[in-house]
């Protein structure tokens, strides 16, 4: 076959370009330590999550020193917690969450951040983040969900461990092991 | 010598030939080829408008047409009748044009006119579905191109838009039979390109519709008829996806077809190597289907290992267009040179500007390798959080099916038109002038998405603005970007209306007893005869590119599925 000689260099470099991209790709992985969301979530049944001992109750769970996870449900047209009241995580720890649907597809895009994955009813999606400075996030839908799917938001508060009470957690018990907690501090929380 | 009587006939100052345009020789193929410009460009138009009044709505310049409970319904429309009834019936007509000129063989008549009726009937009752969404009746498709489960549709669209699929296919046994005429006529000889790029395409949608067709067959058909009781999202989910990424392909291929074959006439000269387009095409054919993950990467319940590959299966399928970028450029660059350019780059110069056919096509490549670009984004696994599901997305596809594949579609009717109607031109200023302004609503469009994106801002919504939520913008404002959107989005609704302008007076003109333009093709500088004979033997590609599925698809499939058909289940959920 013939082959030109400058679209043989052309070959070249565009081989060498593909396998830069993939080369970057695997760092990001390996080095890096970006992790893909994955199948680490299992899967739940949409269609009866209120016996689900945690998403019966999403919200706020403490499971090690500063370790945290928080279990959110999506539903038309709300994130359970974030809509009607902020997910409330201190800074400074760790954070996985999980995150399911009780019916439709939804997305939940942390905006400004790498948060950014699809919900999908019968999976679980399972992100593990840490946030170092204390400040608000906006929560997106950000897949089609229904006719009201623009008005899905919420809100993440990162607040400073000081300002973190057993009142932001499902398992308060936990937590009053560890620290007591200041009640006065819980009522300028609600904004 | 011919090669120089056609560079002087495409440069503008025509020169009459004598009728022996494809009506005369085909008169049926012709009347189907025609058929299918109709439905398409119908189709255009219509998407087109619900475009403009997305683009305006969306940004907040006028709110006046639908409320943003309905916007998602023209959002529906916009995206089936572009991305799947235009596409479709331009493909379905051109590739009928490019079978039978090549072949100098006939489509046979029944199975012609029942394609195109099975085709034409599937987009009248999934129409028929989507716009029923803005009557508030108990028929709508408020789903989105993408139809996901366990949103539901009415039965009428999945049963419109599986006749749509099934109708393509008999198209492609038409062309496949076309083919196997010529082939007991002509044993030894290498497949005509034309052809070879319609039946390599082809067998590329007969493996990646199949997702698609199983999706809606088996699980969502039945599903919306209350047969079974649920489906598994991510499953269904997946099988869209497997077709998915391919269709895009099922775009960009027919566009490849006109670079490759009839660009370098238009651009005065040949096509530089006939042997690398049908390598370019193999490829295509071996790579498309496993890619379809990486629309997947941010999905739960799939392995970070299948999502690899998938990953790096895309990255690879670069290669192909990369190529095309050389072979179309070098060819360009031939033509320029023939019909006197000189210099680095000052050949550039010399092409035909101001043949719309020509500069609609060149302008549509210039685009897509932007469009390339912002796609080694979303393929690139990690990187793709910052960016999905936000406004960069239309924003690349905008420029890729948006441009590469509709420019191209839209330049290549002032070519082809005249050739199926027998009328010349008309509006011929209009014609000219008509790309560009393509060009230029693109690019402000385009630009704009891509930024907005960038800052979070998501896709798919019909308010952009949220409470809780500030978009941290990179350059610029929030709100320039969104006058940009709108305003790119009025330049390109103008450009469509200057288009079907040309398209109705063509159409409705008189017959002419000269055209100017001929279907003749030069011969490429490398011809078929310096390619191995094994590229023209599909079975083996179509063989290799099925084991590659089985490798991507079959292990993630089977975990989908290893635990029930239909589990993790959801009910149909009305939107």
């Amino acid at each position: 076959m013939e082959i030109h000689r400058f679209e043989k260099l052309w070959v070249a470099l565009a081989l060498l370009l593909i396998v830069g991209f993939i080369g970057t790709v695997t760092y990001g992985a390996v080095g890096a330590g970006v992790k893909m969301v994955d199948e680490s979530g299992g899967t739940v049944d949409a269609n009866a999550l209120n016996d689900h001992p945690r998403f019966g109750e999403p919200g706020t769970y403490q499971v090690g020193e500063n370790e945290y996870e928080v279990y959110v449900v999506a539903r038309q047209f709300l994130f359970e917690p974030g809509t009607n009241e902020p997910i409330r995580v201190p800074a400074g720890s760790t954070v996985t969450f999980h995150i399911t649907s009780s019916d439709v597809i939804h997305g939940f895009e942390v905006a400004g951040t790498n948060i950014n994955t699809m919900v999908i009813p019968g999976q679980v999606t399972q992100i593990t983040v840490r946030f170092e400075e204390s400040r608000s996030y906006g929560i997106i839908c950000h897949e089609y969900c229904g006719a009201a799917h623009h008005t899905m938001e919420g809100q993440l508060q990162v607040v400073p461990p000081s300002d973190f009470s057993s009142a932001d957690l499902q398992n308060p018990a936990v937590a009053d092991r560890d620290a007591p907690v200041n009640d006065a501090d819980t009522e300028e929380e609600d904004e | 010598m011919a090669f120089a009587d056609e560079y002087k006939e495409t440069a503008g100052e025509a020169i009459p030939i004598d009728r022996e345009a494809f009506v005369d020789q085909y008169p049926h193929d012709a009347f189907i080829v025609r058929l299918n410009l109709a439905v398409a460009f119908g189709a255009l138009g219509v998407g087109g408008l619900f475009g403009l009044i997305q683009a305006l709505h969306r940004t907040g310049i006028y709110r006046g047409f639908v409320s943003s409970a309905d916007y998602y319904t023209l959002l529906t429309g916009h995206g089936v009748l572009l991305a799947l009834v235009f596409t479709t019936f331009f493909i379905t007509g051109i590739f009928s044009w490019a079978v039978v000129a090549s072949l100098d063989e006939k489509l046979s008549e029944r199975l012609s006119k029942l394609w195109f009726g099975t085709m034409f009937v599937g987009t009248l009752l999934a129409g028929f579905a989507i716009v029923g969404g803005l009557t508030g009746g108990p028929v709508s498709a408020d789903v989105l191109f993408t139809f996901y489960a366990p949103m539901a549709a009415s039965p009428i669209f999945y049963l419109g838009a599986a006749l749509l699929i099934v109708g393509s296919w008999v198209a492609g046994v038409d062309w496949f039979l076309a083919y196997r005429r010529w082939r007991a006529e002509h044993p030894d000889e290498r497949i005509p390109l034309r052809t070879f790029m319609v039946l390599s395409t082809m067998l590329m949608w007969y493996i990646s519709t199949l997702g698609v067709a199983i999706e809606v067959v088996v699980f969502l058909l039945p599903w919306s008829l209350g047969l079974i009781p649920a489906v598994d999202p991510l499953l269904t989910r997946t099988l869209f996806w497997y077709f998915g990424h391919p269709v895009v392909y099922f775009w960009l291929m027919p566009a490849y077809l006109v670079w490759y074959t009839i660009l370098p006439k238009l651009s005065g000269g040949r096509l530089f190597s006939d042997p690398l387009a049908r390598v370019v095409f193999i490829l295509f054919v071996i790579l498309s289907t496993p890619v379809g993950f990486h629309h997947q990467y941010v999905d739960p319940g799939i392995a970070e290992g299948f999502k690899f590959i998938a990953m790096t299966n895309t990255m690879f399928l670069l290669l192909p267009s990369l190529l095309t970028a050389f072979t179309v450029v070098a060819s360009m660059e031939h033509g320029a040179r023939q019909r006197g350019g000189t210099g680095r780059l000052g050949w550039l110069r010399a092409l035909p500007w101001d043949n719309p056919a020509f500069s609609g096509c060149a302008l549509a490549g210039l685009m897509f390798a932007a469009g390339g670009f912002s796609g080694m984004i979303n393929a690139g696994m990690n990187i793709n959080y910052l960016i999905h599901n936000t406004l960069w997305v239309p924003g690349h596809f905008h420029l890729t099916v948006g441009t590469a594949a509709a420019l191209t579609f839209m330049a290549i009717t002032y070519w082809l038109l005249p050739q199926v109607t027998g009328k010349n031109l008309k509006l011929k200023t209009v014609a000219m002038v008509q790309p560009f302004t393509w060009f230029v609503g693109m690019t402000l469009m385009s630009n704009a998405m891509h930024r907005a994106g960038l800052a979070g801002v998501p896709r798919r919504t019909a308010e952009p603005q949220y409470a809780n939520v500030e978009f941290e913008n990179v350059i610029g404002g929030i709100a320039e970007m969104r006058l940009q959107i709108a305003i790119g989005g009025t330049i390109l609704f103008i450009a469509l209306l200057m288009f079907l302008a040309v398209v109705v007076a063509t159409w409705f003109g008189e017959r002419s007893a000269k055209l100017e333009v001929n279907s003749e093709l030069p011969k490429p500088l490398s011809g078929p005869e310096h390619s191995p004979v094994v590229l023209d033997d599909l079975r083996i590609w179509a063989l290799i590119a099925i084991v590659l599925v089985a490798i991507a698809y079959g292990p993630p499939l089977w975990s989908m599925v290893a635990d029930g058909l239909f589990a993790p289940g959801s009910p149909p959920i009305p939107v």
